[in-house]
Parts: C-alpha cells; structure tokens; sequence
C-alpha cells in the first residue's frame, strides 16, 4: 500500500495457459513484475517464453487464466489498447518509412502532441540522430535494434517487451548493447519483460529471473539466488555449469543436513537442501571445488575428498579447467582462477577436491541430472 | 593483354541473344508500324503504298476516331479499377489465410488460361443472353427492366475484360502481398494501430509494387483488345482495337491503322509515365 502508485502499475500473469491445437505451450504460469524492474524470462527454445510474452502483448489470447496491469485486467483486449509495447525479435521495422517515421509510428496513431520533439528526444537517447532519414535496410544490425527499441520506448508503455532483441547481433555488439539497454532502462524507469535463452545476458541485465522450462517456471529470483542456490536440476544445469553427485541423505545435524556421498559425509546447509526423499543430487559449481596435491592444506573446511585424478587439463588464460576422475567413476569439473599462486596440475596426477558446505546445494533424485544441459 | 581484350567481347556477346530477340519482335514490327503510319493514305493493297511522310495521317484519325480511342481508355480504366478491387481481395486472401491451399487457390486463379480466349468470352455471350439465367435473375428482382439487356451493352463489355483480364491482376498482386511479412502488421497492431489503419499504413504501401504492375498488366491489354466488343458489345459501341482491326483487315487502310496504333501507343505510355510518378514507384519497376 505504501508504494501504490508503482504496484498500480505492475504486471500480474494468474494461471495463465496457452494450448494449441497439438500441445501446451504454457502451463498455468503465475507471475507478478513490479513497475520500475527489470525481468528477464529465461529458458531454451520451446518453453514458452516467447508465447507467454506474445500473451502479455496481446498477439496471442491466454486459453485461460487473466493478465492484468495494475488493477486492470488485459486479457483478452486488443494489442493496440493495451499500454505495452514489443521490441521484436526480428526488429520488424516497417521498410517503407525512414528511421523518423518507424519511431513516430506510435505516437501518430495515438494523435499524440509535440510528435516531432518526442522523436528527436528518442533518437538522441538511442544516438540516432543522424540517421533519422534513412530507411531500415540502410543501417546496420545494432542500429536497426536501437531503432526499434526507440519505435517501442517513445510511447513510454507500463511494460516494454524485448523478445531476444540481441539475438541477431555478433557477441562484441552483444555485449554493448546490454549494458545500453540496462542503462537506458534505468535512465527511462520503466518495466522490462526481457526473453532470452542466453543465461549470461540474462544475469547481467535482469533484476529477477524467471527461469522457465517445458510451458512452467522452474524458478524464480534474483541472478545470484538463482545460481547460488538452484532448487531444481534444470536451473542448475542451464544457470552456469554444475557437479551434481548422487548421495543418500543421512538426517539433520543442527542448520545442515549429513550426506552420504560415495562414502564421504558431506553437510548441506538446510537452507539449501531441497530433496524431499531419502536419495538426492549433491550440487557444487564447478569455481567453488578447491583443488590441492595430496596432503596440502585446502583453504575450505569441511568436505574433504581425496583420490582423485586428473584427466583433463584446460588451460584458458583466466583460469584453469580441470576435470578430476573421483574413485566412484564420476568426472567432476573444477575451476581455478589464474592467480599465478599455485602451479597448474597435469594429468594424471593424484589430486584433494575439497569445498566449503555452505556452498553445495542438495537437489530432488528424481529430477534428470541432465536436464537443461544445452548440446551447443 | 588477353584477358581485357576477351572481355571486350563476351559482354556483346552475351547480349547478342537479347538484342537479336529485341530487333526481331520489337524493333522491326515497331518500325514497320510507325512507318505505315505515315504512308500516303491513297495507296492501297493493289497499287501499293508510297513512303511520303504523310504526318496529316495522324489529325486524320485522331479527327475521326476519338471517340472510339476516349471509350476504349474508360473501359480499360473502369476494367482496371474493378479488376484491382476484385483482385486485391483475393490475392489478399490466398496469402494470407490460403494456408495449405494457397498454391491450388493459384492454380484456380489461372486456371481459365487453359481455355481459348475466344472460347471463354463466348461462353459469357450465352450467360449474359436475354434468355440466360442471369438477366432473368435480375429481372425478376426488378434490377433491370423487362426489355432491358445486359448483352451488346458497354456492361458486357467491361465484364469480359474484367474476367479476362483479372489474373493479370491477381499474380502481380499475390507476389508482393506474399512477401509481406506479417510481423509488420503485429508490430504495427503492436504500435496502437488498428488492422483498418495498419492495412493502410503498412499493408497497401507494402503492396504497392504489385498495384502497380497489376493495374499496367491489366490496363493496357484492355485498352487496345477488341474480342469483348466484338463478342460482347453493340455496334454503336467500338472500341479503337476494333476500329484498328477492321482498318487493317477489312477496310486495309495501313496508313490509318499505323497511325492510330501509333497513337494509342503513345496515349498508353504517356499514361503509365504519369500513373508510376503519381504513385511514387518509380524505384520499385
């Protein structure tokens, strides 16, 4: 109540479904984004993400559930009344108007006052000033995107929706383009709804993610919550990269839980454990396992693994990737930044894995241990 | 040393099939027509015609024959402009809601094509007859007058060019509607405009092209085609393909026939000069 002018404006998603005729595309999806923030949708191809974004701008009508902003519901009204506007993933810039008219589109159906200082504002803001005359298929990929991000943006929308924008652009443009675009959020304070399926872009950019698979949200957080403590396979897998060791859980020690791994008790912090039975997947990023010789002191207290052996060494300037044979047969990865303190290990060698409790994760076995893997 | 020199010459020869293509079918009968077109108007197939410039030709015809060379523009006109509405709705049709049936739906549009051209328009002589089912419909609904026709009437005529003249329209038409993304239009839907204003500020200038192309593929063979006249319309009522045809055939004037061709011609480009600028699609032919 206290913050009614932003909650009169954000964007709530109830038991949204989208069927067609062969499948579901989304599964009752419930949502809520707060005016002001920056969302990002994340998820591989075929999740849902670009139907659910479709819904919110009206091109596609939920099968059911409702979707409102603010207090008003716009399920079912007409993408041209609803306060939303799309970056389209192609840019979908109309050909036969300059760069001028494509950002003036908006504001001229909507007889909006003062057209031409509006769109000379925008064009400033997107540093396109001086393109203003020339038509779409004259300018470049990073240019065509501002543009059609400026087309959307001039008609300050309760919700802009970005579907992939950067998808078509070289990573180096990429790159820029997502701190521009965080920037001018921020500068213009309005809600972003942004899909991707590139996770990298998707933390650097949003202020919570919602990490969607198969038609339903696997989870929803901030980047770090997200990647620090995953609750499912999926988002452990598609956030980063993840060791996951099956383990049977032992019971409650005061704020952790004991778990078999292999033989070895490992703790989880309660906090972290989310496997309901006995069985569970023990996860630790790959940058969290510390690696030692045999009988050096490791800086992590805790779980202690020894005997294992190196059989993969990459080398990759800022840091080192390892992949460590365990006794049980399992490969896991270890990362080590190149601090320049201690020397590279070669394979074949004996090697301590070792990492601190408070950062392991504990995750449901029957969940696929290889869920959200991407073959790429 | 030889590589420029090869080069020199295989650009002329690889325009060689074209040009020799153009000076059989179009330079040569264009010259043989303007020159007609200003022989002595005296001579006749027996005696032969004499080359004497005779430019006169033209005033003479333009003199007797304008109002045959006005009917036939303003049929063509009212053909074109039926043709497009009639057109745009289908070609609009089978691409964007033809689906899986679009290609058949084209088949359809051209089938009629696989008819003789004469065959179809007097197939339309027995529909619009006196006794056909079509004039009686209308009568009984008191749309036409019991001593009315519809046959030997400007009506029939514009009908069979329409008819005959319409897939000219919709291909044209069906091409650049085709390629319209249709993206354009969610953005535009996207962008608070609604599907009347987003048809007229992204769909129609989109298909202009083809508007274009359709309209000048549809216009100028009515223009100079006299088959529907003939089948179809009154004596009274010639069009100048027909005042051409008999000039040629029947009366064997060249000399006037050459100039009115000539004329109809130039009436013809003049039109569609001023029809591309006024429709600013001058880089899109």
């Amino acid at each position: 109540m206290s913050q009614a002018s932003d909650g009169s404006r954000s964007l709530h998603l109830s038991q949204v479904t989208k069927e067609f005729a062969a499948f579901t595309a989304v599964k009752s999806i419930d949502l809520e984004v707060p005016h002001g923030s920056f969302f990002a949708l994340l998820g591989p191809s075929g999740c849902g993400k670009t139907t659910t974004l479709r819904m919110v701008a009206g091109l596609e009508t939920p099968t059911s559930g409702s979707i409102r902003i603010g207090d008003t519901d716009i399920t079912y009204a007409k993408p041209y009344q609803r306060p939303v506007n799309t970056v389209f993933q192609s840019y979908a810039l109309f050909p036969h108007l300059d760069i001028y008219e494509n950002v003036a589109f908006g504001l001229r159906r909507r007889r909006s006052p003062e057209v031409d200082r509006q769109v000379k504002e925008m064009l400033e803001l997107v540093e396109l000033t001086s393109q203003a005359r020339k038509k779409p298929p004259q300018l470049s990929g990073g240019q065509q995107q501002r543009v059609a991000l400026a087309r959307a943006l001039i008609n300050r929308p309760d919700v802009l929706l970005l579907d992939e924008p950067l998808g078509a652009l070289d990573l180096k443009l990429r790159r820029a383009m997502q701190l521009e675009l965080k920037r001018i959020q921020t500068e213009v304070g309005l809600t972003f709804i942004h899909v991707t399926h590139d996770q990298e872009e998707a933390m650097t950019m949003a202020d919570t993610i919602a990490v969607m698979n198969a038609g339903e949200i696997e989870q929803m957080g901030a980047p770090n919550d997200l990647y620090e403590n995953p609750k499912t396979t999926f988002v452990a897998n598609f956030l980063g990269q993840s060791n996951l060791i099956a383990g049977k859980v032992l019971g409650p020690d005061g704020d952790f839980v004991k778990v078999d791994m292999h033989g070895v008790t490992v703790s989880i912090p309660v906090s972290r454990a989310h496997a309901a039975g006995a069985d569970g997947w023990i996860g630790i990023r790959p940058e969290k396992v510390l690696i030692a010789a045999v009988g050096e002191e490791i800086d992590a207290p805790g779980n202690h693994l020894d005997g294992g052996i190196v059989t993969d060494v990459s080398f990759v300037g800022v840091s080192t990737q390892y992949l460590v044979r365990m006794p049980w047969g399992q490969e896991l990865q270890v990362f080590e930044q190149n601090t320049g303190r201690r020397r590279l290990f070669a394979k074949g060698e004996t090697v301590d894995l070792s990492w601190r409790p408070e950062y392991a994760f504990l995750l449901d076995a029957s969940q696929d241990v290889t869920a959200g893997i991407e073959d790429d | 040393m030889a590589r420029p020199g090869r080069n020199r010459y295989t650009g002329y020869l690889l325009l060689a099939p074209g040009a020799l293509w153009l000076a059989a079918f179009f330079v040569i009968p264009f010259y043989s027509l303007v020159s007609a077109s200003l022989f002595d108007p005296n001579g006749s197939v027996l005696t032969g015609y004499k080359m004497t410039f005779h430019v006169a030709n033209f005033a003479t015809v333009i003199r007797v024959y304008h109002s045959e060379l006005f009917r036939s523009l303003w049929y063509a006109g009212l053909a074109t402009l039926i043709c497009l509405v009639i057109g745009y709705v289908l070609a609009y049709a089978i691409a964007f809601k033809g689906g899986r049936w679009r290609n058949l739906l084209l088949v359809l549009v051209i089938a009629p094509f696989f008819t003789s051209f004469l065959l179809r328009t007097l197939s339309w002589k027995l529909i619009l007859s006196d006794h056909g089912f079509v004039v009686s419909t209308l009568q009984n609904l008191h749309l036409i007058g019991s001593n009315q026709h519809l046959l030997n009437t400007w009506f029939a005529v514009v009908a069979g060019i329409v008819y005959n003249f319409l897939p000219f329209m919709v291909l044209p038409l069906y091409a650049s509607l085709e390629k319209i993304d249709g993206r354009l239009v969610e953005a535009a839907n996207d962008l608070y405009a609604s599907p009347f204003t987003a048809f007229f500020k992204v769909t129609w200038p989109l298909s202009l092209p083809g508007v274009v192309a359709g309209t000048l593929l549809t216009f100028i063979p009515s223009a100079g085609d006299y088959i529907n006249q003939t089948l179809l319309g009154s004596p009274g009522g010639r069009m100048v393909g027909n005042v051409i045809q008999s000039l040629f055939t029947t009366t064997q004037d060249y000399a006037g026939a050459g100039a009115l061709s000539v004329i109809l011609m130039v009436v013809i480009i003049g039109l569609v000069l001023v029809y591309i600028r006024k429709a600013g699609t001058e880089e899109l032919i």
